[in-house]
């Protein structure tokens, strides 16, 4: 459909600025596989320390890129299937804070003021300006929501008796999500972090602080990963010459995202003292309640793409997936999401031991950690994203792609970078190699009395893996800003690849209605959540100074007068 | 309202699920699972030590802070069972003995503890695992079990 200049604007500006700032993000991740292969034996290189270049390439790849992208995405969807635009006004409110926020928090970081990292872990103390910057992102992305929302019932009330539209289903649960799960960072950094990085409150509670954020922290992966499932579910059968498998699997995956993906977040702290076993095994088994979307996401999909190769004349067992378009320039979005898809069979192999209360001994905060994640928001996640990126500037701009045969092998190109890339980093972790580390200046110096041979294999693969990972961003680079400032050729317009379904399914109201799930994902919560909260509420544990990262004495002057 | 294949889809799911819990619990008593004990806290664990009980039974009070740790070099004999208790005295800390699966997080105001036992000779590292400044990457320690044999 056509829709108007201002949403156009909107959405292209909101893909223009992360993928702008994703050349900082992803030249560091190219420079750290390079530091802790032992080649750079230094605490930082053309002016950006390996814990500040990390710290940015945590916030700008997996918060600010996914964040706006997410939000361009949403506009897009709901534009495209309730057929009728978002309210501007709120659309460049929002947009306008997050750039803001987003530019706060880059100066903070590149200043070297907030060299905290990503999980911005109390009593290390970033500056203020950090800390209100991710704020405004995050409340910048609510308010289309709240939006979409309001759209969303109008149009209930229009087709009552019609069936929500997937991808409408699976943006408002995934940002219904996001706006529970960001109430408990908001908190954080807003009531506990501000005022005590502005030295006004003189200590912090640093287990309530932890608890807080990864109660955010889990359902993040899901809001990176739900936009991409969007795609899956509504896209790829199509892309594929097929149909999807099940419409009514779909929706149940959907609400069971909604219900499980916040009470799960203390699987992030097992190591941790200051949080009870019971809490800890409960929500360890909840988290295997994600088995349950995530499986059947995967034989809905498979089942459709080998309803796709059967269309296209194939014979036998698995002849199936030989006749699928893997190369085709004109369906490059399949080769993006094939390929993401392929990376998530390992990636989410990978997060069982993580997520196994006893086998996360051995690999917690190891080399492992980034090996299995990198397969996950570095792979379906960010593969869509860019797919997507591509596909919305060339439609929207009217321009045709720019090396549109170099465009369809970069994901296979960036998939074995990260297959080699994080092979090198979990093998580091199964021998110890720690993650968040600057291994060049100490156990990666053959000069340093730390250093460990048995960890130059591991790391040296993940270099090699490291490096075709860049090459291929690099091309995505050329691809993305290629198309955005060619000649304008074609009618710009906005029309997503809509899967039919192969089952024709009567409308089941239970999974068209979001009350009933709304209320059991608020009980789940309570249940994982308040007696977490309540035990460290009566810990009486003693509260933390603020310290920053070069100097071992706390730091209590007040920020903003220095 | 499913048909025979939604059916699959969904029981195999379930299954899968069911398998995975299984596991877990199963292995819940097992030797080895280590999962950090929820200890409150008082002072005497913030003054880094290793007290002996008994020959074969060692307590090490390990203190973690910007940029080491206390004790960073442990002396026990094979065959020795060693409770870690761990805690931060400044920002948040990892402990990690690879080769044993000793796996915790220092928090300040909290404290961590794991048991396990040192069955062989040898030089057991510990490596800081948490970010915790510009000296990260210098944190480490040491178990030493017996080693060189005469200590
Ligand atoms: C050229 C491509 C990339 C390379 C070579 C790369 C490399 C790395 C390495 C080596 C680490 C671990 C550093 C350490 O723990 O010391 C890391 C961490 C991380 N990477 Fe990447 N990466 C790349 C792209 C991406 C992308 C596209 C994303 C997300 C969309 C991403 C998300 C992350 C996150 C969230 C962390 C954790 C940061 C932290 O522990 O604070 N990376 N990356
Ligand atoms: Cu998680
Ligand atoms: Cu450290």
């Amino acid at each position: 459909m056509e829709i108007s200049r201002s949403l156009k604007r909107i959405i292209i500006i909101e893909l223009f600025v992360p993928v702008s700032l994703l050349t900082i993000g992803i030249y560091h991740g190219l420079m750290q596989t390079i530091y802790r292969a032992g080649f750079l034996h230094q605490a930082g290189a053309l002016k950006l320390d390996y814990y500040q270049g990390l710290t940015l390439h945590g916030v700008i790849n997996a918060v600010v890129l996914t964040t706006f992208f997410a939000v361009a995405f949403g506009h897009a969807t709901i534009t495209h299937y309730l057929k009728r635009e978002p309210d501007i006004l709120i659309a460049r409110i929002s947009m306008c804070l997050m750039i803001i926020g987003t530019l706060m928090a880059a100066w903070a970081m590149l200043s070297g003021k907030a060299s905290v990292l990503y999980t911005f872990y109390p009593p290390l103390k970033a500056h203020p300006l950090f800390y209100l910057g991710a704020a405004l992102l995050i409340v910048g992305s609510w308010l289309p929501f709240f939006n979409w929302a309001k759209m969303y019932r109008q149009w209930k009330k229009e087709n009552a008796e019609v069936k929500t539209p997937l991808a409408v289903i699976g943006t408002l649960v995934n940002f219904t999500i996001w706006f529970v799960c960001t109430l408990a960072v908001a908190y954080e950094v807003l009531v506990l972090l501000i005022p005590w990085s502005m030295g006004w409150t003189k200590t912090i509670d640093v287990t309530l602080s932890r608890t807080l954020f990864w109660f955010f922290g889990h359902a993040l992966v899901y809001f990176w990963l739900l936009p991409a499932y969007i795609m899956f579910y509504t896209m790829l059968p199509k892309l594929a010459g097929g149909k999807l498998y099940s419409d009514l699997a779909g929706r149940i995956a959907f609400f069971s995202f909604l219900v499980l993906s916040i009470p799960v977040g203390v699987h992030h702290q097992f190591a941790d003292p200051g949080i009870t076993r019971g809490v800890k095994m409960f929500q360890g088994l909840l988290t295997f309640g994600i088995a349950i979307p995530s499986f059947m996401t995967a034989f809905n999909l498979a089942a459709s793409l080998e309803y796709a190769g059967v269309q296209r004349g194939s014979k036998g067992l698995f002849g199936w997936i030989k006749k699928l378009p893997f190369l085709d320039p004109n369906r490059y979005l399949f080769a993006y999401m094939i390929c993401g898809l392929i990376l998530f069979i390992f990636g989410g192999l990978t997060g069982i031991p993580n997520a196994s209360y006893q086998l996360n001994n051995v690999i917690h905060n190891t080399a492992f950690l980034p090996g299995h994640f990198h397969m996950t928001v570095a792979g379906p996640v960010f593969l869509a994203i860019i797919g997507m990126s591509t596909f919305l500037i060339s439609q929207l701009k009217g321009k045709k792609i720019f090396w549109p045969k170099i465009n369809v092998v970069i994901p296979y190109l960036w998939m074995i970078g990260v297959l080699i890339f994080s092979s090198g980093l979990m093998w580091g972790g199964l021998i110890g190699e720690p993650r968040r580390t600057n291994l060049g200046l100490s156990y990666l110096n053959p000069q340093s009395p730390l250093f460990r041979p048995d960890w130059v294999p591991t790391t040296m693969l993940a270099l090699a893996g490291g490096i075709i990972m860049f090459v291929a961003g690099m091309l995505y680079f050329v691809v993305f800003f290629g198309t955005l400032i060619r000649k304008k050729t074609e009618v710009a317009l906005l029309d997503l690849p809509e899967s039919e379904t192969y089952h024709v399914e009567k409308r089941v109201p239970i999974f068209d209605k979001f009350k009933p799930w709304l209320v059991i994902m608020v009980v789940v919560l309570l249940l994982a959540y308040v007696p977490a909260l309540w035990g460290i509420n009566n810990n009486n544990a003693p509260k933390a100074l603020p310290y920053k990262v070069d100097n071992p004495m706390p730091d209590t002057t007040n920020t903003l007068n220095k | 309202m499913f048909d025979k294949y939604e059916k699959g889809i969904l029981i195999s799911s379930i299954l899968v699920m069911m398998l995975f819990i299984f596991s877990l619990v199963y292995s819940l008593d097992k030797k080895g699972r280590n999962i950090t004990e929820c200890i409150p806290f008082n002072k005497t664990y913030q003054k880094g030590r290793v007290e002996k009980i008994d020959d074969s039974t060692y307590q090490v009070f390990m203190v973690a802070k910007m940029w080491a740790f206390e004790p960073d070099k442990i002396y026990i004999p094979v065959g020795s069972t060693v409770d870690f208790f761990l805690t931060s005295l400044d920002v948040v800390h990892g402990f990690n003995i690879a080769p044993k699966n000793v796996n915790l997080m220092a928090v300040f105001g909290g404290v961590g503890k794991s048991t396990v036992k040192f069955d062989n000779p040898g030089v057991y590292k510990i490596v800081c695992h948490e970010y915790c400044g510009v000296g990260h990457q210098f944190m480490q320690g040491e178990v030493i079990v017996n080693y060189p044999e005469n200590k």
